[in-house]
């Protein structure tokens, strides 16, 4: 579904991403994490083509398409969608209005999505305004919902979410990779930033990777790298010199 | 008197843009027509409201006079002087005591040729009365210069409310100088509107809303796309004189190559009032924007306020959107479209609905 090749990116003209290298198949999904400022927002970004994150090398290849300098809305079009850790406030823009547009005016597809994200109070307020953290990943995730990317970049969605609306992000962020499907059925794919982990209760992920100072450092079972994460930190990542 | 039939297709297409209803009259409790320096119709159905042309209105009731240049002094400017020095065109709106009007009360002013329109109007809200206006002025395609000159009063009563939105619809080399003043009393209400999304040469306005009852309320919102050659210096001015005075000063302006200058000044002369100047603008292409907000204080306990910022769409929030598959030009319009929206509490829903279509007539060419 995607490959990426040797990428480097930068943003503001420094390297932030080099020598990346990463293929995710169709119905896999894939966890990143890395300590703060490892990069891996930086990567779902240039997934997504945003300007700041600049591709100076490499290509991006998904499904035979090669996005590597192609604008975002494109690159939605052809089904990648992307939930902000941090989305922007948009004064005036009624969430219930852009969902309008991206559902191409089902209104009875928002409103019931709305319904079951517990979001449906929300449709006549302006886009993240005022909206606390679990709200924004619920908004985030009901926008996801609409919008049926193929393949699903989560950019720490467990963050802010309170213990009680963590089962419905986490249950509706499966549903959204197809992991109620059996696995032979699945066609969604995901990438997944976590820090804590706590997604993983609702998703099995495939792979796992650990990034530092901008470029992998190893590849695993996520669950034992979340593991050693948790006893160790990621110093020992740091100076591992495995690839 | 005859209304709009005499009017052309196109002509009518651009009154109706102005939020107006030429055909049927349903929906609106009254209407008003003057076309060039002729009043074509003046009507309405809603008991305690009257509507009629001034001159008519100046013979019929003496104590007219009362208000007659009372709000807007004759000699203020050579607008006025102008006004006062011709034989009184226009119109007078006397809502009585306590007569509410469900539906809006339209006036349209139009200019079908290249002269100088002139207007001056009244509008008297009496003691608890209920008044809606919708004020269309447009001009004709064929109208290449030309420019209007409109003089109006408000007089709203002890517990009145009177809304006023004005749509413009000018021509590119129309030069518009309406001069306005309105006198609010006892915990009356003044809502003032103002859209302006189709060019005009240029428009100099400054009214001035003057609360001296007790819990009086003034609010002035002003949505304004200036296109090149497009020059608007617009404003509004609020005199608080009365204890419980509230106020605030609206402004959404955005410009893609002319000028606006956006002006707004509130005065607390006396304790306990409060007023907030808010303007808010894009440059979208060139142009300039030039924010003047005064607040100006006289006394302890006036709590004055504003906020002016220019600026341009933020990078983010057009990816944000495109991330969701939106074009950058669908992404741009539909951001600017949310600036735009101001929701003005206190309108009646028709009326926002006419805003509302006013900007969406004019989000093609953001």
């Amino acid at each position: 579904m995607l490959t990426i090749e040797d990428l480097h990116v930068e943003v503001e003209g420094r390297e932030v991403l080099h020598d990346i290298n990463l293929t995710i198949k169709e119905g896999e999904t894939h966890v990143l994490m890395g300590p703060n400022g490892s990069g891996k927002t930086t990567l779902l970004r240039a997934i997504m083509g945003f300007d700041s994150s600049q591709i100076t090398e490499g290509s991006l290849i998904y499904n035979d398409h090669d996005i590597t300098h192609m604008p975002i809305h494109e690159r939605a079009r052809l089904g990648i969608g992307l939930l902000f850790q941090r989305p922007p406030t948009v004064s005036g823009l009624k969430l219930g209005k852009l969902l309008a547009v991206t559902s191409g005016g089902d209104s009875e597809r928002v409103d019931e999505y709305a319904r079951h994200m517990n979001m449906d109070t929300f449709l006549e307020r302006d886009i993240n305004k005022g909206f606390s953290g679990g709200e924004i990943k619920r908004s985030e995730v009901l926008q996801l919902m609409i919008q049926k990317p193929d393949l699903v970049m989560l950019d720490e969605p467990e963050s802010g979410v309170d213990l009680e609306n963590m089962s419905l992000v986490g249950n509706a962020i499966a549903s959204l990779v197809e992991k109620d499907k059996h696995i032979v059925n699945r066609k969604k794919s995901g990438l997944i930033i976590t820090h804590t982990g706590y997604i993983l209760d609702y998703i099995d992920a495939d792979f796992g990777h650990v990034m530092c100072d901008g470029t992998f450092k190893c590849h695993g079972n996520p669950r034992e790298i979340l593991k050693s994460v948790q006893s160790k930190g990621y110093k020992e990542c740091i100076e591992c010199q495995r690839v | 008197m005859k209304g709009f039939s005499e009017i052309g297709e196109e002509d009518l297409k651009r009154i109706e843009m102005t939020g107006l209803q030429t055909g049927s009259l349903e929906g609106r409790s009254g209407s008003f027509l003057q076309v060039d320096d002729h009043i074509h119709h003046a009507s309405t159905d809603t008991k305690g409201v009257e509507i009629l042309a001034l001159a008519d209105a100046l013979e019929k009731y003496a104590w007219l006079e009362d208000y007659y240049w009372k709000a807007v002094p004759r000699d203020k400017d050579e607008i006025t002087q102008y006004v006062a020095a011709r034989e009184p065109k226009g119109y007078v709106i006397i809502a009585r005591k306590g007569s509410q009007t469900t539906f809006p009360l339209q006036t349209c002013l139009f200019m079908a040729k290249d002269e100088i329109q002139y207007v001056h109007n009244i509008i008297i809200a009496e003691e608890g009365a209920e008044l809606h206006l919708i004020a269309g002025c447009a001009s004709s395609m064929k109208t290449k210069n030309g420019a209007h000159y409109g003089v109006t009063e408000f007089y709203i009563k002890k517990d009145a409310k009177v809304t006023m939105t004005m749509i413009h619809t000018w021509g590119e080399s129309i030069e518009v100088y309406p001069r306005s003043v309105a006198i609010v009393e006892e915990r009356g209400i003044f809502l003032s509107n103002y859209v302006c999304m189709v060019p005009a040469k240029k428009v100099q306005m400054y009214p001035t809303a003057e609360l001296r009852g007790d819990g009086a309320v003034a609010r002035f919102s002003s949505i304004m796309l200036a296109t090149p050659g497009s020059y608007l210096d617009t404003g509004s001015r609020a005199i608080l004189s009365a204890k419980g005075a509230t106020s605030e000063l609206i402004t959404r302006a955005i410009t893609t190559g002319g000028t606006i200058i956006s002006r707004g000044h509130i005065l607390g002369s006396v304790k306990d009032t409060k007023g907030h100047i808010e303007c808010r603008a894009l440059i979208l292409k060139d142009g300039t924007i030039h924010a003047i907000p005064e607040i100006e204080g006289r006394v302890v306990d006036c709590e004055l306020s504003h906020e002016a910022a220019v600026g341009r769409i933020a990078r983010e929030e057009i990816e944000y959107l495109m991330a969701r598959g939106l074009s950058e030009d669908e992404a741009t319009a539909t951001i600017i479209r949310g600036f735009l929206d101001v929701k003005i509490s206190g309108l009646p829903e028709s009326l926002q609905k006419q805003i509302d279509a006013a900007i969406d007539a004019a989000e093609k060419g953001f």
